[in-house]
């Protein structure tokens, strides 16, 4: 996946590994199938899926991606935001 | 044997011993760790939070690099996730929750507060963070947006609250010393003492 943009929509994977197995995700449920905007690349680490089960862990893109915040919740104020660390991999275009 | 039955002072000292034959980590590392998180405190944060309301070229280097901002004023930050700093505008409000754990910026705001990590503030921090924070009494005034940042990796976050009016021309301690905790995290922002 080529480096994204600040200004790309994107979507979260709408996938639930959780279903299949004993999992570490550091991608928050409420986000799964959401869309947001690309705000900036925080950098790469260790990918924590595998770090958390001593697995060796390469190094994944992390973004800072912005959720209208009453998109997500149905409620809320118009304007209002979540900004929320994702890992690459959970990202698809949108 | 059981690891949930065993004597903790026990496994302790066997864990330590093990990180120092395997040449990971010696007692004194260990000491000198221990050292520095019990004396972290919301204090260093508002310290870092004073010098940028009063110095730009200190202003910009922290919203760009919290940690080289922090080491600035002598806040050991070796070993500690990266930090990064939100900040408050007359018309954006941060405010920081971990949903899924407890991260926090312990290097700069020491232990966080005990309801941080409760179930019923990460639930709510996302999901109304204006009636949320209107518990603390903190009410946004009109236009100003609020923008809640979901700690959820490898970055911790402060906030960088906006400087009250009615401090003009304070020194940098006294500045200081009206920042608190829960204005870096964002449940408050900075209000000067009651005469």
């Amino acid at each position: 996946m080529a480096p994204l943009a600040p200004g790309t929509t994107v979507r979260v994977k709408d996938d639930w590994p959780e279903t299949r197995g004993p999992v570490h995700i550091r991608t928050p449920h409420y986000l799964r199938g959401r869309e947001g905007v690309v705000v900036r690349r925080l950098g790469a680490f260790a990918n924590p899926e595998d770090l958390a089960f001593a697995r060796p862990a390469a190094s994944r893109p992390l973004y800072h991606v912005a959720f209208a915040q009453p998109a997500v919740w149905q409620e809320g104020r118009e304007g209002d935001e979540l900004l929320v660390e994702i890992f690459e991999h959970w990202l698809e275009p949108a | 044997m059981n690891i949930l039955e065993a004597d903790g002072e026990k496994l302790l000292a066997a864990v330590r011993d093990l990180l120092a034959a395997k040449g990971i980590a010696s007692s004194a590392e260990i000491a000198e760790r221990i050292a520095s998180t019990d004396a972290a405190n919301p204090g260093q944060g508002a310290r870092m939070v004073a010098k940028a309301w009063i110095d730009p070229t200190y202003r910009t280097l922290m919203l760009e690099d919290g940690g080289t901002a922090a080491e600035q004023l002598g806040i050991p930050m070796r070993g500690a996730p990266p930090l990064g700093v939100l900040e408050n505008t007359a018309d954006l409000h941060h405010l920081v929750v971990c949903t899924l754990c407890s991260c926090y910026p312990r290097a700069v705001l020491g232990y966080p507060p005990f309801w941080f990590k409760s179930a019923a503030y990460r639930a709510r921090g996302v999901r109304d963070p204006r009636g949320l924070i209107a518990e603390w009494g903190t009410v946004l005034p009109d236009g100003m947006k609020i923008r809640v940042v979901d700690s959820t990796a490898d970055y911790r976050w402060m906030v960088l609250p906006l400087r009250p009016a009615g401090t003009e021309g304070w020194p940098e301690e006294r500045l200081a010393s009206i920042v608190r905790e829960g204005d870096m995290i964002g449940v408050t922002v900075p209000a000067l003492p009651a005469r």
